[in-house]
């Protein structure tokens, strides 16, 4: 008598807050952006092309066509999951077609070497390079989103991709890495008298 | 401990708030706090990283194999946030070159190497005994110029913290140091309390304040007695006696033990009328003010059972933590650790070849059998010691199950960013778990996120920028294409209506008009020759862009 | 030289969650050395098994989750949920019945909801309820108290009526239950809950052979014993008061009033303090932190929660005792307790 008693009262009681979380998730409801517009905020903007479309929006507008969600190198797989997320479908792993994930780069011109062709201007994604022709061109460090782009125009390969070094500001109290910091770093000490 | 009630008696003392949680993990101030400040021969290099604690860094004015003076300014200061660099004593600049800072990352920054010739000759000293007909401007001015900075917590500049113009209930001086093993404060306090009270007053007439609340734990006797000495029978710095707690010297903390106010999420002390500076901030003022000597050097705490001689020393800024270790007769075991700050919240140095900082308190030198490393991390049993003892009133069993599921949105809902990282939770937790560890990790990439989502949002308006650049480029091509077809048009149809006109008029000279006609003719198909020429190239580099 | 990289803090207060759980082992002897006394040295048996079956299927979760074998193991809290459970039965069961009660409570109450920490339900009274249901007969075979009873066991007839149901002279559990008159005797609470419907007075019932002094014989002790333990557990502050207080405030509480107002239907708060899991589960069960409340002031509700609950199943239900019911029907308010006390946090208020 009192199993059947509590048999009912679980199923009462799980009834209830279903009922109370169904209530919420309608009351709740947040009204969205357009999905091309979260598809394109969860892209890293990097605008590299790796994914077969010229630059981050067309590939949010190809996945909201439905095309696959693994196609960004630069996002990798928190992309993907987070793309996954949205969409409601399963992560896949990358598509290893498109590239592998790597390390965030920025582009470095040896100056003087540059010979002022404009090339790379031409082929930055996102006005990340200065210069004027004849002159020498140099990357604005914090634009550039390290699309590889600019390298291969380059006539006299003077564009040299670098790995961004992590600041104290910017380390994420991966612990692992101290003693390699301090080991790449330990310079020996110059005495200069 | 008597020695405490009496002092509780005679002063006033009475505390309106308190804060929940907290611990008592053992203080072991001793023999820290029972013995002078001694001074320690010249360390052979200093290491100034030029970026300080908080803010960008400045423009260096030295280069190497200069020779400077002591208090020579090493660096302009930034506009916004930032300090200038001073040589701590006199010396050659080695280098200017990346070292290991004093971060828990161990990674490098620039920082100015000096050796110091020995000498500690002074540059000049703009000494100014009476401030009082001085502008508060000014005051603010020589403060920055000292490069004096909050020397408990986060080093964040004092001349910005208190050119924030509010209207002030009070003024609060913290020397509770609440932390385990650390004393410098304690130490200053006893042998330098006119000086520090005359920092304060100085503190008081910049921010026009005309009530102090001198805090002090009461587990430092000496110190209250000293201090309460000094303030004799000022009746605007009333010396507040707090119980003995771990975190009340927490900013937050403190304030609502001494206010029964807390500091809404998001604002600052100031909001409320409170400010809060450090007891050794306020003798680094007094310094400054009174004897024109920027902050060079600071009390440190050199404290553990892996050292011989503990205590604490006057060390200058920049001195290597090696230096100090070697002067306390340091035996290291094995694993050692090398804690710079408190056991609560301190760092572990991966190198001694770091700097000491404006805010390095103390340096710990712990056998593991003080302070045993903890066990292997056990699963959570929600047992919620942590949140009986967090003085934020967070849920830090809860924050940790978000951090490890990486729920950084709920992570933020459950005000991951109000904690303090005292350090409490994970002092408590029984399942040894790192609470503070995987906090301060989830902060990292929370700030990591936004900042490249910012840097997204960045590129996307800037390849948006640049896409709409191209297709307005496009555009105007097309719009000249445009004009020089009708311009071809037009004159086709001049050719063709020529002969009428021919007709109807009859005597014009035809060679001459044709002449100019094919003269035109001529200037076009250049034009267009050229124009074909510059499309197709513009064609090119357009469907490049387009393609990437 | 290199030096250790460790984050802060560093320092421990040195109390671990497996010296916790240690300590509630030691908390429990009292009362079950009582237990063993009123009703024989099975419940060692029962505890033996219990555990033995515990440690295994922790091995065997843990290395199926991919994870070291004995990882799981160090937290000592698989024992513990063992040894309750293993208290909880009839010191008689069979031994399957304890078997498959802490696999149960290991494998699915704990590992399927995700392993330590996650589980929604106290993994002893998950099983010990799956167990009443799935066999009603061997759960609810208690033995009169030794002091009362016609029978003793000794080590060996126990041993044996657990591994084959029946003592080596052949009695069953059953007819060792019998009085001097042949009658089948029950527990207290058992007692009185048939008796009254029967329309004895509660004075008539207490004049039985099961009740003695304050309650139940046997039962009255041992749930002093495990009194007992508890307050050393608080006074070791590995568990705080706000549970077991809370626990019986809000049994007694009804229960008082109820006795006033009907003395002869009703008993009394110490007979309701002193029976059946009422020690036992106030310092014991509902203390398991994992599927308890957080906040104190959730706790004191969790708690009361329970304690009331066992009021109305022992009053009115249909089983004679009902902690276990109790205590996984508050298990399923906690997230929404947890939910409205959580504190303010600093700087949030106002
Ligand atoms: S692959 Fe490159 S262009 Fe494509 S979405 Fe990713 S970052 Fe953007
Ligand atoms: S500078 Fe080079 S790598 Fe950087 S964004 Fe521009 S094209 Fe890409
Ligand atoms: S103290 Fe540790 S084990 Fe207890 S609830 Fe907090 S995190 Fe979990
Ligand atoms: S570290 Fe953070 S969560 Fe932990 S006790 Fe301190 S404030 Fe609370």
């Amino acid at each position: 008598m009192s199993l059947f008693g509590a048999v009912i009262a679980l199923g009462v009681l799980a009834l209830i807050f279903g009922v109370i979380l169904g209530f919420a998730a309608v009351k709740f409801r947040v009204e969205s952006d357009p999905i091309v517009d979260q598809i394109d905020e969860i892209l890293p903007q990097t605008q590299c092309g790796q994914c077969g479309y010229p630059g981050c929006r067309p590939y949010a507008q190809a996945i909201a066509d439905g095309d696959d969600i693994n196609k960004c190198p630069p996002g990798g797989e928190a992309t993907i999951k987070q793309l996954a997320d949205l969409m409601g479908v399963e992560p896949k792993p990358l598509d290893d077609a498109h590239g592998e994930e790597d390390v965030k780069k920025v582009a470095i011109i040896r100056e003087d070497e540059c010979i002022g062709c404009t090339k790379c201007i031409q082929a930055c994604p996102v006005d990340a390079i200065l210069g004027a022709a004849k002159q020498m061109h140099t990357v604005i460090e914090h634009e550039c989103t390290g699309c590889d782009l600019c390298v291969e125009p380059c006539p006299v390969d003077c564009i040299d991709m670098v790995a961004v070094k992590p600041k104290p500001e910017t380390w994420q109290w991966d612990l692992d890495t101290v003693k390699e910091n301090i080991k790449a770093n330990s310079i020996p000490v110059k005495v200069v008298e | 401990m008597s020695d405490v009630k009496t002092v509780n008696r005679d002063f006033n003392t009475d505390i309106i708030g308190q804060f929940p949680g907290g611990v008592h993990p053992p203080e072991r101030k001793q023999p820290a706090s029972s013995r002078p400040i001694r001074r320690l021969p010249l360390p052979a290099e200093l290491i100034l990283p030029v970026r300080q604690h908080i803010g960008p860094s400045g423009k260096v004015l030295v280069e190497v194999g200069d020779r400077v003076d002591k208090g020579q300014r090493l660096t302009e200061a930034g506009l916004s946030q930032g300090l200038p660099l001073h040589a701590p004593t006199s010396g050659i600049i080695a280098a200017i070159e990346e070292r290991p800072t004093a971060h828990a990352s161990g990674l490098p920054e620039q920082a100015i190497v000096i050796h110091p010739d020995g000498e500690e000759r002074w540059g000049n000293k703009h000494a100014l005994p009476d401030y009082h007909d001085v502008e508060i401007s000014r005051l603010l001015e020589l403060v920055q110029e000292a490069g004096i900075a909050g020397l408990g917590g986060a080093g964040f500049p004092t001349a910005q913290k208190l050119a924030q113009q509010k209207p002030l209930k009070h003024l609060i001086i913290n020397g509770v140091e609440c932390e385990p093993y650390i004393a410098a404060d304690d130490r200053l306090m006893q042998e330098y309390a006119d000086d520090i009270i005359a920092g304060t007053r100085i503190l008081q007439y910049i921010t026009r304040c005309d009530s102090v609340l001198f805090a002090i734990e009461d587990n430092k006797p000496e110190a209250i007695k000293a201090i309460a000495a000094a303030i004799d029978d000022d009746t605007q710095i009333k010396l507040k006696v707090v119980p003995t707690k771990y975190p009340s010297g927490g900013e937050k903390q403190l304030i609502e033990l001494l206010t029964g106010h807390q500091v809404p999420s998001g604002k600052l002390p100031m909001d409320i009328g409170l400010l809060m500076q450090n007891v050794g901030t306020a003798y680094a003022v007094k310094r400054a003010i009174i004897h024109g000597e920027p902050l060079l050097e600071r009390v440190v705490t050199l404290t553990g059972e892996a050292l011989e001689q503990r205590g604490n020393v006057w060390a200058l800024l920049g001195t290597p933590i090696q230096h100090l270790l070697d002067e306390s007769g340091f035996n290291p075991e094995k694993k050692q650790r090398i804690i710079m700050g408190g056991p609560m919240m301190g760092f572990t140095l991966p190198s001694t070849e770091v700097p000491v900082i404006k805010t390095t308190n103390c340096i710990l030198a712990p056998t593991d059998h003080e302070l045993p490393a903890p066990g292997p991390e056990l699963a959570c049993i929600r047992c919620g010691a942590c949140s009986d003892v967090c003085p934020a009133t967070l849920q830090p069993q809860q924050l940790q199950w978000l951090a490890k599921a990486k729920d950084y949105d709920e992570l933020e809902k459950h005000h991951l960013f109000d904690c303090i990282e005292c350090g409490a939770c994970a002092y408590v937790c029984p399942s040894e778990i790192p609470l503070v560890h995987y906090y301060r990790k989830a902060k990292a990439e929370v700030r990591n996120i936004a900042r490249e989502k910012a840097k997204a949002e960045q590129a996307r308006k800037r390849f948006e920028a640049r896409q709409e650049r191209l297709e307005r480029e496009k555009q105007e091509r097309l719009e000249r294409h445009r004009k020089a077809a009708e311009e071809r048009k037009k004159m086709q149809q001049e050719k063709a209506s020529r002969p009428d006109s021919k007709t109807d008029s009859g005597d014009e000279k035809p060679a001459g008009k044709s002449a100019a006609v094919a003269a035109a003719i001529a200037r076009a198909k250049a034009k267009k020759a050229a124009q074909a020429a510059k499309d197709n190239a513009d064609e090119d580099s357009s469907a490049k862009g387009n393609e990437s | 030289m290199s030096f250790k990289i460790a984050p802060s803090p560093h320092g421990h207060n040195q109390r671990t969650t497996s010296e916790m759980m240690r300590w509630v082992c030691y908390a429990l002897v009292p009362g079950v050395l009582l237990q063993s006394y009123f009703f024989g040295p099975g419940v060692w048996f029962q505890i033996t098994l219990a555990v033995a079956t515990a440690v295994l299927a922790e091995m065997a979760c843990t290395v199926a989750r991919e994870r070291p074998a004995f990882s799981a193991l160090r937290d000592n809290t698989a024992i513990v949920t063992a040894i309750l459970l293993a208290i909880s039965i009839p010191s008689l069961a069979p031994w399957w019945v304890i078997v498959i009660g802490t696999l149960f409570a290991i494998v699915v109450v704990k590992h399927v909801y995700g392993g330590m920490g996650q589980n929604l339900f106290n993994p002893a009274m998950a099983g010990y309820v799956l167990l009443l249901i799935s066999f009603p007969v061997q759960m609810t075979n208690w033995l009169p108290a030794s002091t009362i009873s016609e029978h003793s066991l000794t080590l060996w007839q126990t041993l044996h009526t657990i591994l084959f149901e029946y003592t080596p002279a052949g009695y069953s559990v059953e007819q060792l239950r019998a009085g001097i008159d042949g009658v089948t005797m029950a527990t207290p609470l058992d007692t009185i809950k048939t008796e009254l419907t029967r329309g004895y007075t509660l004075t008539e019932i207490y004049q039985g052979p099961e009740f003695s002094y304050f309650a139940g014989a046997g039962w009255q002790w041992i749930n002093l014993g495990f009194l007992v333990g508890g307050l050393l557990l608080i006074q070791q502050r590995i568990i705080s008061w706000h549970i077991p207080l809370g626990f019986l405030a809000g049994l007694c509480l009804p229960a008082f009033i109820a006795h006033i107002f009907a003395p002869d239907l009703m008993p009394g708060p110490i007979v309701h303090a002193l029976s059946g899991a009422t020690m036992l589960g106030a310092f014991f069960i509902a203390t398991d932190p994992v599927s308890a409340a957080t906040s104190n002031r959730g706790r004191v509700i969790f708690a009361l929660l329970i304690g009331f609950i066992v009021f109305v199943i022992r009053s009115w239900g249909g089983y004679p005792d009902a902690v276990a019911f109790a205590v996984l029907l508050a298990n399923m308010c906690v997230p929404l307790i947890d939910r409205y006390t959580r504190p303010v946090v600093y700087g949030h208020g106002d």
